[in-house]
């Protein structure tokens, strides 16, 4: 048997909330509040303590999927890698970088979102980057 | 944040306006109950009767979308009273003459006709938060989300300048934001006109040092926003699009015109960890991994930079976000090879001033607030302490505006939207909590008992909204939640989506929707 706890912060709201993801065998099986000193001091709300629920939910999307003969379809890495980038290359060469578009996280790392906008600006030449700043 | 959420329970008068706080953001309430202890005045604005109301010294039940003539009455009583702070409108701001002129025909009589509010009401409001030591604004979408969003937020500024209650600690103006990392998003420059840390694209300095870093030729031009891009791609200027994360299709107003715009694409890819309406539509779903699964940072409401960290392997063949960006930017030839996000991070501050002085050591305890220029600097608790930004502050004119969509003879209710404690935008993570779907099942309107009655209406009946752009069939309940002659829905639900009813009527600068006022019909369903 395999137990550790994980800090992290909550995924939902911008309270940003630290929190104890209890982990056994490889598998999040609940979520505690960090009691330390800090913002939310040993609570969470009904959101953060459940936050563990969905992430192993079998909905959660597992292979890349290509629509083929209007049906989206399993795929491998590879081959999205090779569509994106050939299509992607394809607009840009015939249309120009701006006719490109990113839409970034406000769920996702800072890191993530500092890849996001770097590959718009750099792969294709455009300011075309936006997020969700409003819901 | 100008302020730290801790500051919050050392107010000595706290304005809350727009915000549901113990729904939308319950661990910032819980410091407002404790300024409540310490004997803070806790004065709520809010058109609708929410949890806080309860523990509020006074309720400001104003009309909707009239906040700029309720601030600008107080702002006016202020005034006549002197009760403004000459000395710190002297040194640190500029155009007050302005301001002064603006502001004096909202006078109470006129003021309490446009929004409701009684006079008396107005008249201790400005006493209150004028003459407190520390009075501090809190505010969220229900400021931003209205097409004069940008109005309504200078409109708070000017009244925290005009008293001087900024710039020091608990007082301040505080706009608490929604999503866990709306304010990393921003800071991290997955904005149209800003590289990360707010630096402008179309700076040539700034420029030639990302050219330089990143080994490309930059675009000096500014980007779209996502409504341009949105019209973009129904106008043809638009042919690809890559969505990170984000479930347009039901987490934006006006889902038909979404659905025309993505249907439009000549290429879409959607980068998710469900199969959301948004991916349904998609020509390539890549499968990304959660917030349990990658390391990282998440920058919270009070700019303070914490660590996520990952607890369990993504599911099948998905991959942390960070690898797919970096295979795809490697495969088109640039410098974008990684082997952890402590080494993004480390570019991304090296880069950006004001994380110049973070490290995922130093914030490995209890984060750290931004800005922080160098290893020695300890973070910035509060914002714009003898000085701002920009250097003096300035007052803005701005008269009270009409919503875009305000009720008619034919739409009679305004409806207004938000979220409720449980759940958490299109619900694709939170639906899929089983303790939050037992909690909150179903979509609910909410609708005041005099129209109830007036409609015949009891609670759990079935109501058809309509408004200008399509209609759906939801549940009511029946309360004083609401004012009479309005309507309270949520967008967590795919089978009665407020998304679907609202327009896309915009803030001319911010291209912010307007959430919070839509005219619509009610139709009885038939049982
Ligand atoms: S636990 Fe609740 S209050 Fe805290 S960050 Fe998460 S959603 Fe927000």
């Amino acid at each position: 048997m395999d137990y550790r706890c994980v800090k992290t912060t909550c995924p939902y709201c911008g309270c940003g909330c630290q929190m104890l993801l209890e982990v056994l065998d490889g598998k999040l099986v609940d979520t505690m509040p960090s009691k330390e000193k800090n913002m939310n001091q040993g609570k969470l709300c009904i959101k953060g303590q459940t936050a563990h629920e969905f992430v192993h939910s079998p909905d959660r999307l597992t292979h890349p999927l290509i629509r083929k003969n209007g049906k989206l379809e399993t795929a491998t890495w590879e081959e999205a890698f090779e569509l994106i980038t050939s299509r992607f290359s394809h607009i840009k060469n015939t249309y120009g970088g701006n006719s490109i578009g990113f839409f970034s996280s406000a769920r996702s790392t800072n890191e993530e979102n500092y890849l996001c906008q770097k590959l718009c600006r750099t792969a294709f030449q455009t300011n075309n980057i936006d997020h969700c700043a409003r819901l | 944040m100008t302020n730290s959420i801790a500051e919050i329970e050392d107010a000595d008068c706290l304005l809350v306006v727009g915000s549901n706080t113990t729904e939308a953001h319950p661990l910032i309430a819980y410091r407002m109950f404790r300024a409540k202890e310490k004997g803070a005045i806790l004065i709520v604005v809010d058109p609708r009767k929410i949890q806080l109301t309860a523990f509020a010294d006074i309720h400001i039940q104003l009309n909707y979308g009239t906040d700029i003539a309720f601030i600008n009455g107080v702002m006016n009583e202020i005034i006549s009273n002197n009760w403004h702070n000459e000395e710190f409108i002297s040194t640190r701001t500029e155009d007050f003459e302005i301001l002064k002129e603006t502001v004096k025909p909202y006078t109470l009589e006129r003021v309490s006709d446009i929004t409701g509010v009684p006079v008396e009401s107005i008249k201790e409001t400005a006493r209150l938060y004028a003459t407190s030591k520390n009075s501090s604004i809190c505010y969220t979408l229900g400021i931003t989300e209205h097409s004069f969003g940008v109005d309504n937020v200078k409109t708070l500024a000017n009244l925290a300048m005009l008293t001087g209650q900024i710039g020091k600690v608990s007082s301040g103006v505080n706009p608490l934001r929604g999503q866990n990392n709306v304010q990393g998003a921003c800071d991290m420059g997955a904005l149209p006109n800003v590289y990360p840390g707010y630096q402008s694209v179309t700076d040539l300095y700034v420029q030639k040092k990302f050219q330089d870093a990143w080994g490309v030729e930059l675009s000096p031009q500014l980007g779209k926003m996502i409504p341009d891009m949105m019209d973009g791609l129904i106008d043809g200027s638009l042919k690809g699009l890559y969505i990170f994360g984000e479930n347009s299709v039901e987490g934006d107003p006006n889902t038909a015109h979404v659905r025309r715009a993505l249907e439009s694409a000549q290429f879409l890819v959607v980068h998710d960890i469900f199969l959301t309406a948004t991916a349904e539509m998609a020509d390539v779903v890549l499968p990304g991994a959660c917030w349990a699964e990658v390391d990282g940072t998440f920058s919270n409401t009070e700019r303070r930079v914490q660590r996520v960290r990952k607890a369990v392997e993504p599911p099948g063949d998905a991959l942390p976000n960070w690898k797919i960006f970096s295979e795809i930017g490697t495969r088109l030839g640039i410098a974008m090879k990684y082997d952890s996000a402590e080494e993004i991070f480390n570019e991304m501050s090296a880069l950006t001033p004001s994380f110049g002085g973070l490290t995922y050591d130093r914030i490995d305890v209890e984060g750290i607030q931004w800005p922080c220029p160098s290893k020695e600097h300890p973070g910035t608790r509060f914002l714009h302490q003898g000085a701002f930004t920009r250097g003096k502050g300035k007052f803005h004119a701005i008269d009270h505006q009409k919503s875009k969509d305000e009720a008619d003879k034919e739409f009679p209710f305004t409806l207004t939207t938000g979220r409720r404690y449980a759940h958490y935008n299109t619900s694709t993570m939170t639906g899929r909590c089983k303790t939050l779907v037992n909690e909150f099942p179903e979509p609910i309107a909410q609708i005041n008992t005099v129209d109830a009655g007036q409609m015949g209406l009891k609670d759990g009946d079935q109501v058809r909204v309509i408004s200008r752009r399509g209609e759906v069939i939801t549940p009511i309940r029946v309360g004083n939640v609401v004012p009479p002659g309005s309507l309270f829905m949520d967008f967590h639900f795919a089978s009665a989506n407020s998304n679907v009813l609202l327009g896309t009527f915009l803030d001319p600068v911010s291209k912010t929707p307007d959430y919070k006022v839509c005219a619509v019909k009610l139709e009885k369903c038939a049982d």
